[in-house]
């Protein structure tokens, strides 16, 4: 593929912020868009393989990408432009909505209509997961790992962070002993 | 308690919830809840949700909830010290694992550690939605329209942010049925 010439710390901190405006309901789809097939950084392969990082590792998968990709061209500063780039505009919306939120959550039906939106955010989450469960080449080990988290945590009701120093050691185990 | 106790609180919770967010921000969501309404009391379940809900409909990664919950608690600078406290730990350690990825990224561990984790992370983010489900247990209608968003955002393509309005305005025309009382009076 012809590659264009290295993203400057103008472009990535744009292209960046291009994902973090048009993201409504989820990054993943724009940022592909916008690293892939508009500014053509990465190939799909490479982005794959970021994207791959980013579920591996804690915190956002789009900010995780945005730190890998931008030190590959720009170094430190790269990724700072990254991050500032995805988070600016969006800390500013949700601040925004923060002072609406204060202000009608006073009247009763809009306190109605939070609770009616809640109930469906938390179906959403529930949704999202399903489709990235189903998403997976399910293995055995998959509905091992899933399922005793989520029973750990929605069932036993452990910490997560005290889930995670079991679940983790036990998630490897699992999945390296089914793979032989 | 004073106003930079809180915004130490803030701080020192995020840094440690930054790097336990394995699969993102919805994943730790359930974290998010033990401290800040279980640990700390700084909110409600119900508000905790209603934030989360409101962060939806902001654009930008899932994270920026993180910037709600810290203006809730202590203002435009606890939304700044959340934020910052949220990304800087992950980032530092995104930004080592980026540095060293052409070593590991072939390697057999790193497969085994993906093939591990990303279950894992699926399952820490259907626990959040059970848990934050089981938040509003108390409302009648709220089960079907968890139920019915859960079935819309798994089964169709559409934006998930329309779930929110259609449970919204769910709410709304069950309250004005008289099918259910949220024990808020009508306005």
């Amino acid at each position: 593929m012809d590659r264009p010439p290295p993203p400057s710390l103008r472009d990535l901190f744009l292209g960046f912020a291009k994902i973090g405006i048009l993201g409504f309901g989820g990054v993943a789809a724009i940022a592909h868009h916008v690293i892939v097939e508009e500014r053509r950084w990465l190939d799909d392969k490479e982005y794959a393989t970021v994207l791959g990082m980013g579920q591996v590792l804690p915190g956002a998968n789009t900010v995780n990408a945005g730190v890998i990709i931008g030190d590959r061209f720009r170094g430190t500063a790269g990724s700072l432009a990254c991050v500032a780039g995805v988070m600016l505009v969006p800390t500013i919306i949700v601040v925004l909505l923060a002072i609406v939120y204060d202000q009608v959550v006073a009247y009763p039906p809009a306190r109605v209509a939070m609770i009616g939106a809640g109930a469906a955010a938390a179906g959403m989450i529930l949704g999202t997961g399903l489709k990235m469960f189903s998403k997976l080449r399910i293995r055995a080990s998959d509905w091992l790992v899933a399922g005793m988290t989520l029973a750990a945590i929605s069932a036993l009701h452990w910490s997560v962070i005290s889930s995670l120093a079991v679940l983790i050691p036990a998630a490897l185990l699992v999945t390296w002993a089914l793979r032989r | 308690m004073s106003d930079a106790t809180v915004l130490g609180q803030l701080g020192l919770v995020f840094l440690k919830l930054s790097l336990i967010a394995i699969g993102g921000s919805n994943a730790a969501l359930t974290a998010y809840q033990d401290e800040v309404v279980g640990h700390y009391h700084w909110m409600s379940h119900e508000v905790f949700l209603q934030l989360f809900a409101t962060a939806q409909l902001a654009p930008g990664p899932n994270v920026i909830v993180v910037t709600l919950i810290g203006w809730k608690v202590a203002g435009l600078a606890g939304a700044i010290v959340a934020t910052v406290a949220m990304l800087l730990p992950a980032c530092a350690l995104a930004f080592a694992a980026g540095r060293l990825s052409g070593r590991f990224v072939a390697s057999p561990r790193y497969r085994l550690a993906q093939d591990a984790l990303v279950p894992l992370a699926i399952g820490l983010i259907l626990a959040s939605g059970v848990n934050l489900a089981a938040a509003q247990m108390s409302h009648a209608v709220t089960w079907p329209i968890v139920a019915a968003s859960a079935a819309f955002v798994f089964r169709l393509r559409a934006n998930p942010v329309w779930t929110l309005v259609l449970g919204a305005l769910v709410a709304l025309a069950a309250q004005y049925a008289g099918l259910v009382d949220f024990g808020v009076a009508p306005g």
